[in-house]
């Protein structure tokens, strides 16, 4: 559903400056190139499959379902893959084909640590140098994930600019391509930023939805009545909504994180308190001020501290596709501890927004109907932030 | 005739920049009295952004000085309105998609040409994008400023066609901020530029020392000085004024030396 020049709707296009024109012209090029290039889909497969541990486990929650009273709750494990979360599903697509233009260093901006991760890990698989741009605020919430990009042979800079979190580390990685193009590939890690990125992103992550398909299909004989994920940039949401769109009974919901409410200025739900603009390289929603400057944002998740979103979400959101709703702090971290208890699945705290919107919605619903909750990642990165948000100081 | 093209009427042109409200815009209005009395020819003001992606820290910082006193693009407007009779010199705003698009495409230009702007430069707004504005400011008779960079290649013809006012050539690959020698064979990109347009070029990103602007306005139309004069300003800040006119003066004189 991408118009020309990467639009949805209104929103997408290239808002980025003119050095990195031929790059992204280049980058599309070679990815309508490869992406019906048999070789370049067996070997992708093939990565997925042996390396990352897809297809990834659609699991019953029974007890949760039984819990709760009402819909049947199906989870989407990508927190099964390696590295912890749907990211590598992205990464190894993107490194394989950034080695295919003959690139050999990979740069990439993470919040949470998790898009680092895979891009280090993924870099350090294929043989290339990797360059990680964090938030410093987020090098300190998340240590253990700069360790770890660390010890797969990444180099992590701390990123001091504006609010330092995943705005400026995205600012950051801009700015760094700018700098060097020839051997560099951008590995951007959700369905933003300039086209192509959020076309090839979304591409990437649509196997969430291709597989939750086949296998409720095969489990329930029928679709499911909703699909629930987190949305930062949106980079899972859109992975499990992409092939449910056309699907019109398939509700798509988007939960995006409302940090202390939608009503206080420390939150980052784009589409609930953002308006029109554009930023990033691409036109969408954005959490910003009267004049345009953008909006400092907060969410106790890293992860969806981002003040923007994917231009195709915007695009779902205007057209009344997709339903984005608000989730706290607060109930993000009862989810959290709720399917720790429930299920012994310790979800991510960016997965949790979902759960806990499922909490709120399935006891409401008829016992025919299903709903796909996508795990976007493992909690494990979170337990110390959670254990201080309880007051406990525990260390990693 | 645009009133721009007066900037390199039979000179080359010297294009300091400086972000509006850094320190405060008191201080703005009276280095723009300077810039114009020590010789510059064009003066391109900034819009302070939040997250200014094309910048590297020395933009970055003044823009982030300027946001913490509260600067909005109303008060910039009004500031240029009071000092406007005194700056004989085109102008042109510099600023990122996002000022412009939240005040109103139509609003601002409509101001801007209310307050005598002349121009735009929008480093995150390119070729493909660029109609959205180019229609609203060309209604108010506001040049939108094309940029021109060392990966452009064989987009230079199709950019250099549409110019308008001058084409902004990018010195250098990365952010704004000075640089101890610039690599890329400027001399090249005119050349292609000149085959197709008659629209004056200027060079801006890296250029610090009277030496490298008196060069590069050698090999093109002029030099744009940025990141090199917000240092002054950062580094002195209300005191500034005469510290930027004293940088520029000898900027100049390098010019005429030349």
């Amino acid at each position: 559903m991408t118009n020309k020049n990467g639009r949805f709707g209104v929103h997408g296009g290239q808002y980025i400056p003119e050095t990195l024109m031929n790059a992204v012209i280049e980058l599309e090029k070679a990815y309508n190139h490869y992406k019906d290039d048999p070789e370049f889909n067996r070997e992708l497969t093939e990565l997925l499959n042996e390396y990352a541990g897809r297809p990834s486990r659609l699991y019953y929650a029974e007890k949760m379902t039984k819990d709760l009273g009402g819909a049947k709750i199906y989870l989407k494990r990508e927190d099964l893959n390696h590295t912890g979360s749907h990211k590598i599903n992205n990464v190894l697509g993107q490194a394989l084909l950034a080695k295919k233009m003959g690139k050999t260093r990979l740069i990439a901006e993470t919040g949470a640590g998790q898009h680092g991760v895979a891009t280090a890990t993924a870099a350090a698989l294929m043989g290339m140098e990797c360059v990680v741009f964090m938030g410093k605020e987020d090098t300190e919430r998340q240590a253990l994930n700069v360790y770890r990009m660390r010890l797969l042979g990444a180099e992590v800079i701390p990123v001091t600019s504006g609010t330092a979190t995943l705005k400026d580390a995205v600012s950051e990685a801009m700015r760094e391509w700018t700098t060097r193009i020839d051997d560099t590939h951008y590995c951007l890690g959700s369905v933003m930023g300039p086209h192509p990125f959020p076309t090839i992103v979304r591409d990437f992550q649509s196997v969430i939805s291709k597989e939750i398909k086949e296998q409720l299909l095969e489990k329930e004989g029928r679709l499911p009545s909703a699909v629930v994920a987190c949305v930062g940039g949106g980079s899972n949401a859109i992975g499990t909504f992409y092939n449910f769109i056309e699907d019109k009974d398939v509700r798509l919901i988007g939960c995006e994180a409302a940090g202390r409410g939608i009503d206080t200025f420390e939150t980052a739900a784009t589409i609930n308190t953002g308006k029109l603009g554009i930023f990033h390289g691409m036109k969408s929603y954005f959490c910003q001020d009267e004049y345009g400057q953008i909006a400092p944002v907060y969410s106790i998740s890293a992860g969806l501290d981002y003040p923007g979103i994917g231009p195709e979400h915007a695009h779902l959101h205007d057209i009344g596709r997709a339903e984005y709703v608000p989730v706290t702090d607060d109930e993000a971290v009862n989810a959290f501890e709720y399917l720790s208890k429930t299920e012994g699945i310790i979800p991510a705290i960016e997965s949790s927004h979902a759960v806990a919107h499922v909490i709120k919605i399935a006891p409401g619903m008829s016992k025919d109907d299903i709903i796909v909750i996508t795990i976007s990642g493992r909690g494990d990165k979170d337990c110390a932030a959670i254990a201080r948000y309880r007051g406990e100081d525990i260390h990693e | 005739m645009s009133k721009i093209l007066e900037a390199f009427n039979n000179k080359k042109a010297f294009i300091p920049f400086v972000t509006c409200g850094d320190p405060d815009l008191d201080t703005t209005k009276e280095i723009l009295r300077e810039l114009q009395a020590n010789g510059a020819d064009l003066i391109e003001l900034g819009i302070p952004f939040s997250d200014p992606t094309a910048e590297g820290p020395v933009i970055q910082g003044a823009n982030i000085r300027a946001l913490k006193n509260g600067i909005t693009t109303d008060d910039i407007f009004k500031m240029v309105t009071e000092v406007r009779s005194e700056i004989t010199v085109p102008m042109v705003f510099m600023t990122y998609a996002n000022v412009i698009f939240s005040y109103g495409m139509d609003r601002f230009f409509e101001k801007c040409k209310e307050i005598g702007m002349d121009g735009v430069i929008l480093p995150d707004v390119p070729f493909e994008e660029k109609d959205e504005f180019v229609n609203s400011a060309s209604a108010y008779d506001v040049d939108f400023i094309s940029m021109v960079a060392p990966t452009s290649e064989d987009r230079i013809a199709k950019i250099a066609s549409e110019a308008k006012g001058f084409i902004y050539i990018v010195s250098s690959l990365g952010v704004t901020g000075t640089r101890t020698s610039i690599s890329t064979n400027v001399k090249d990109l005119v050349e292609k530029i000149r085959s197709v347009t008659d629209v004056p070029c200027a060079v801006g990103f890296g250029i610090s020392t009277p030496e490298q602007a008196s060069q590069m306005a050698e090999i093109s139309d002029g030099a744009i000085v940025g990141s090199a004069i917000v240092r002054i300003i950062g580094q002195y800040g209300k005191d500034a004024p005469t510290h930027v006119g004293e940088f520029v003066k000898n900027m100049k004189s390098a010019y005429k030396a030349s």
